[in-house]
């Protein structure tokens, strides 16, 4: 194992480059975060991640942003286990109906100011299961939504892509 | 005691009248008596029960022998909405009947469990897909878990929404100390009311919902989905397709086993070896993406064939891919074997007996650990894998540990599995003109019969087997679809393998079983 290490050590990073930061993200959050709260977050995002509804493929794909590869708290974001230490929630699934009190109490708990990211096209408009009696559809008609990351499921990079604008955007206040 | 009462033999015996258009294996109407006496025999054999769902006035139940691999569906016409209970001799079927209450309104009869199960009150009805839909009820109480007596014990609620990134459920420990006592999962917070969006739909359509039945699982439950059309409406795929689907299959495999090697030992504080799995596992779905197009190669399987087929230079990249795979995967494993503090957390946690697995006839790594070896690759078996070497690897541990080394075991075949699919597939590959056509038929209208066509199947995912129950109606929309996870019958025994244990082990007994919570809930 120390022979690995050693490896790695040597080897330079597996890390590859971050991408830029998402144009049509950067664009959404432009005219959101005019209205919000002003406070600096200091560079630093802390993402509580709740699933609605997921079919659990974002939660993978959320998944792999942990990965050496896309490595996600070189930015300064990292994921935290609950959302009283949240500034970001982001929401996967179609809201289904026996998530949707989990989903608002997770928002009650998390402290202003706050940020809520629908993640997948489920989040984004309820995709396949808008229609129906088990869910509610998109989460912006549950929770005020600052942030759209369309996909079924969203890659990694555009995962990658959109968080960058947000840290940007919530930075730059 | 196997196999002492043939199953079609029975079931000829106790009055079952074959259902037409049934395929491929048969399906019995029974009578009361007749279901009556099912019960019975099934007190006394080892017959797994594979399946169980209702409609508005009928239930189903599929059964296998699980030596001679003979499968079949019993169902029995419930006009007043009742049917006697299997729970009593299969508890595995105690929580299938319980959603097909909450869901259709069908009552089991001497039930061991009457509580709800996927209904929450949330939906503002009740019965959503009965023939008469209920009002909510005006004032619904706090579901009731299972009263726990005794000397100092306390109880612990956790979830639905958990700590980590994973799906949503709640758990319900009881410990004495660090003990745990008992465990009661609380589960259906993710219940998407897939069966009811498949009502009614066109077969293209239904099978997108198929693929989001649990996302891990996209490509198993889109072959479990295809697979079952296909036989109701007795579609042959062209061989192409046959060999693609499996390539897909095992990529999936792969993949999700990596994931689960790495997840697991993280859970165990060995952080190193998530880092590895999770780059070994990126290595795969960027394969999958540039073969298919998707990395989760969600929707890429289709009824009547695919809907992707492998670029040209697409063998070689997989020769690549299984090359960096046989070169980076051994040494982890090594340092998996040779780590004492990491097999303290592993070796003896978590334990299932064969017994209990076999009474809930759980399939997959699952099952495997503990000693009960089937593969539905295997048993009931389908192409292309009778004409592929592979092995089906088979522990008697039942701990954390084997869960561990059967996914390990199951990595080292499925790169195999690979390798002589990349080699050996049949017919042409996509050109870069992209004028070869898609190993694809399509599914005309009154095929295979002119009315309603009933077709089941049973296929193996990374998590252990699937099986999905069709019915194509005239016109060729989906009239029922049940598809079940192998999360169904795993989901109960983990309740089992965590008594006894501390209450800090249970992340680390979770991750090994990672049951579905959206494949269960549906
Ligand atoms: S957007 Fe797609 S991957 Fe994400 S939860 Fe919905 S169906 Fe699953």
């Amino acid at each position: 194992m120390f022979k690995h290490i050693l490896k790695s050590l040597t080897g330079g990073p597996v890390t590859e480059a971050g991408p830029s930061p998402s144009d049509p993200a950067l664009a959404e959050l432009a005219g959101k975060l005019e209205k919000a709260a002003k406070a600096r977050l200091g560079r630093s995002l802390s993402i509580r991640e709740v699933d609605a509804g997921s079919c659990n493929g974002c939660e993978l794909e959320i998944h792999a942003l942990n990965n050496p590869i896309y490595d996600l708290e070189r930015f300064g974001i990292r994921f935290v286990a609950s959302p009283r230490h949240a500034d970001v929630l982001l929401v996967t699934g179609p809201v289904a109906r026996n998530m949707r009190e989990a989903l608002v109490r997770s928002w009650d708990a998390t402290p202003d100011p706050k940020w809520v990211v629908a993640c997948g096209d489920c989040a984004v408009s309820g995709g396949l299961f808008r229609d129906g009696y088990a869910c509610v559809g998109p989460v912006n008609e549950v929770l005020p939504v600052d942030l759209h990351i369309p996909g079924c499921p969203p890659r990694p990079a555009d995962l990658l892509a959109a968080l960058l604008a947000l840290l940007e955007t919530s930075a730059a206040r | 005691m196997y196999g002492e009462q043939p199953l079609f033999g029975l079931l000829n015996r106790i009055g079952g009248a074959p259902v037409a258009d049934h395929r491929p294996w048969p399906r019995y109407r029974v009578t009361r008596e007749g279901w009556l006496s099912l019960i019975e025999e099934m007190e006394g054999s080892a017959w797994s029960l594979l399946g169980l769902w209702g409609e508005p006035k009928e239930v189903f139940v599929a059964l296998r022998e699980d030596m001679s691999g003979d499968i079949a569906v019993v169902s029995l016409e419930c006009p007043q909405g009742r049917f006697p209970s299997l729970s009593a001799v299969r508890p595995s079927a105690n929580r299938l009947e319980r959603a097909a209450h909450d869901l259709y309104g069908l009552t089991a009869e001497r039930t061991t469990d009457p509580r709800p199960w996927l209904d929450h009150d949330a939906w503002g009805v009740r019965r959503p897909l009965s023939d008469r839909p209920g009002a909510p009820s005006p004032n619904p109480g706090p579901y009731t878990f299972l009263p726990v007596e005794g000397e100092g014990l306390h109880q612990i609620p956790v979830g639905p929404v958990h700590a980590g990134i994973i799906e949503p459920g709640h758990f319900r420990f009881t410990a004495n100390g660090e003990t745990v006592v008992r465990l009661e999962e609380r589960l259906g917070y993710v219940h998407r009311g897939i069966e009811g969006l498949m009502r009614g739909k066109p077969v293209a359509e239904a099978a997108r919902l198929a693929a989001r039945i649990s996302g891990d699982s996209t490509v198993a439950h889109s072959l479990a989905f295809a697979r079952a059309v296909e036989a109701a409406v007795d579609l042959r795929v062209p061989p192409r397709a046959v060999w693609l689907r499996a390539l897909m299959a095992e990529l999936e495999r792969v993949a999700n086993h990596l994931g689960d090697i790495g997840a697991i030992c993280n859970d165990a504080a060995f952080a190193f070896m998530l880092a590895e799995m999770s780059q070994l596992r990126e290595a795969v779905l960027r394969a999958a993406d540039l073969c298919f197009g998707h990395r989760l190669m969600m929707d890429r399987v289709v009824p009547g064939g695919v809907a992707a087929d492998l670029p040209e230079r697409g063998p070689a990249l997989l020769l690549d891919l299984c090359a960096e795979l046989r070169r980076r995967f051994p040494p982890l494993v090594t340092i998996y074997d040779g780590k004492a503090s990491l097999q303290d957390r592993t070796v003896g946690t978590g334990i299932v007996s064969t017994g209990l697995v076999n009474r809930f006839g759980a399939s997959g790594p699952v099952g495997r650990a503990s000693g009960r070896g089937l593969d539905a690759r295997r048993n009931p078996g389908y192409a292309p894998y009778d004409d592929l070497e592979f092995e089906v690897p088979v522990l008697t541990e039942c701990d954390v540990n084997a869960r561990v080394w059967i996914r390990i075991r199951e990595v080292e075949q499925s790169i195999a599995l690979i390798e002589q699919i990349a080699r050996r597939m049949p017919g042409l590959p996509r050109g870069l003109d992209g004028t070869t056509p898609l190993p694809l038929v399509p599914l005309e209208a009154g095929q295979g019969g002119a009315g309603t066509r009933e077709g089941l199947s049973l296929v193996e995912s990374f998590r252990g087997d699937i099986l999905t129950w069709v019915r194509v109606e005239a016109d060729g929309t989906i009239g029922r679809c049940h598809p079940r996870d192998p999360s169904w019958f795993q989901w109960p025994l983990l309740e089992a393998a965590i008594e006894g244990n501390i209450v800090a082990d249970f992340p680390l007994c979770n991750k090994s079983f990672n049951c579905s919570y959206a494949g269960h809930d549906l």
